[in-house]
């Protein structure tokens, strides 16, 4: 119903890309950034680009007021009770390996229990491989079952083995899985575990309400939210980040540096060593502010139709597979599948021949690809901006694939 | 609209790998990956006086990797190691016949790869 009122079209003429004509199906790799985004950075560049907090003019006290006020943005984005929780970080990778290298180091020990997912992008495993290793700590992985969802029954058998850190994905990059965060997470925290929610995918789709799933920590990206590259969020408990110790260290986060010793600003500023992205703080600012103008419900409801749709059209072809659990209120707008015979960068290769976007291989999720068995797939994705039109391309060029590879 | 790169030898390389298995005893066994998108070739190699007298190749990846992988191994039947070692990117790509993006590239040199390291590699071991 919300579809039919959901213009489209006028949304994509917020953003210019479309003018080349392409048909844009990768928004889980990264977004496209609407005139609003791109307007806010000039503003900086062409009206008050100063560093901040470090200057005492008018130019840097103002670029400080918008970097600052961007931060109460975040804050009331995902709800958190505030802006000392709110970390700027250079996307959800850096967020993600603040906590495995400060919070990880200072509080794993060996023969700890770490636990995650097989479906976990490269960037909320890898971190934990390394420190498990580092530190002889544990690490399992909790399964999927035939639909692409967390194994519930194996989830609750690590959880009784008191694990002391629980990290997994809010929405999986490759199969669209919406996890149950909150279910999830109370029962990581009845073990007594730190609970890291990856929301690379999810906070630019659904939002999210840290303070009501009660999470530790979440990070997220700019770049996936119509946001510049660059930067992103860390939110994390004030008292988890008041005990941690600094990660980087350097200008901006120091309270006095002495030859014998240095003493560190609170959080946020303690884990934002150095100059910062201040244009893409400033740019993901507008992005939200973009974002929320739509409006979340009506933004999901329209990439829930577009996956209605796909999925369908997807299914009625022969020879494809797609992965992950059918659309509902646990699928976010992400669509993996196999053309059988057909690689998925030979796929991709075809369908780029038409100017259809997507991704084509491992999608960061190798150990996710091994336990499908696959050697990758064919990704399409969707978000604010993506249109029917764009499915029907995709659609038509998966036929001429089939028709080439035959 | 004619295919640049899917050609129909191409795909024939693809669906009906040429020397596609491995090899029992094989002086050279090396075996790759493309870090980009996860798909492997791996080599195995059979040499007499210096002389390439069987090779083999398996994995999985994409048409332009595999098809890559028969062709060079079709090339390097009865070829002396030495002139095998000397065999670059634009005998592979010229051999291949086809415009590759810059993005397939690796696609396309992967199986070269394998036989670099793995001709190289046995060369250490002798000295």
């Amino acid at each position: 119903m919300s579809t039919l009122t959901y213009d489209v079209t006028a949304v994509r003429r917020d953003f210019p890309i479309f003018e080349t004509g392409v048909a844009y199906l990768d928004s889980a790799n990264t977004s496209q950034r609407p005139n609003q985004v791109v307007a806010k950075m000039e503003e900086y560049f062409r009206k008050y680009n100063a560093n901040v907090e470090r200057a005492a003019y008018k130019l840097s006290e103002q670029a400080t007021a918008e970097f600052e006020a961007v931060r109460e943005k975040v804050r009331q984005f995902v709800n958190a009770r505030s802006t000392h929780e709110i970390v700027y970080s250079s996307g959800t990778t850096g967020g993600l390996n603040l906590v495995a290298y400060s919070w990880g180091r200072a509080n794993i020990k060996a023969g700890d229990l770490m636990v995650a997912t097989v479906m976990e992008h490269h960037s909320n495993l890898v971190p934990w491989q390394l420190l498990a290793q580092e530190k002889g700590a544990r690490l399992e992985f909790v399964d999927i079952d035939e639909n692409g969802r967390l194994r519930r029954d194996q989830f609750a058998a690590l959880m009784a083995q008191n694990p002391r850190l629980v990290a997994f994905t809010h929405v999986s990059n490759t199969l669209g899985t919406i996890n149950p965060v909150k279910e999830l997470t109370a029962a990581a925290h009845a073990a007594g575990a730190v609970v890291v929610v990856d929301g690379a995918q999810g906070a630019p789709h659904l939002g999210f309400d840290v303070q009501d799933a009660d999470v530790d920590f979440y990070a997220f990206s700019s770049h996936k939210m119509c946001g510049p590259t660059g930067t992103g969020v860390l939110y994390g408990k004030r008292a988890l980040l008041e005990a941690m110790p600094p990660f980087l260290s350097g200008g901006e986060m120091i309270s006095a540096v002495r030859l014998e010793g240095t003493t560190f600003r609170e959080p946020p500023h303690k884990f934002e060593a150095g100059t910062q992205a201040i244009a893409e703080v400033i740019g993901m600012g507008a992005a939200i502010d973009y974002l929320q103008g739509i409006g979340f419900p009506a933004m999901r409801a329209h990439e829930d139709a577009l996956t209605d749709y796909a999925y369908e059209a997807l299914s009625e072809l022969d020879g494809v597979t797609v992965f992950g659990p059918p659309p509902g209120p646990d699928k976010a707008g992400v669509l993996s599948f196999d053309v059988k015979g057909i690689h998925p960068h030979d796929v991709s290769t075809i369908l780029d021949r038409t100017d259809v976007c997507v991704r084509s291989g491992h999608n960061c999720t190798q150990p996710l690809m091994h336990r499908l068995d696959v050697a990758g797939t064919v990704r399409a994705s969707f978000f604010v901006y993506t249109e029917r039109a764009e499915i029907d391309r995709l659609l038509a060029g998966l036929k001429e694939a089939q028709r080439i590879f035959a | 609209m004619s295919d640049q790169m899917y050609r129909e030898y191409i795909l024939d390389h693809y669906k009906n790998p040429r020397n596609f298995g491995r090899l029992e005893g094989a002086d050279i066994s090396h075996e790759e990956n493309n870090p980009l998108c996860g798909d492997v070739v791996g080599m195995d190699i059979k040499t007499r006086d210096g002389v390439i007298e069987d090779v083999r190749f398996h994995g999985r990846g994409c048409a332009i990797s595999q098809a890559s992988a028969s062709l060079l191994t079709e090339r390097l039947k009865g070829m002396p190691l030495d002139d095998a070692r000397k065999i670059g990117k634009e005998d592979v790509l010229e051999e291949l016949g086809i415009e590759i993006s810059p993005a397939r590239l690796k696609c396309a040199l992967l199986s070269l790869k394998v036989l670099k390291v793995g001709a190289y590699g046995l060369n250490q071991e002798d000295e």
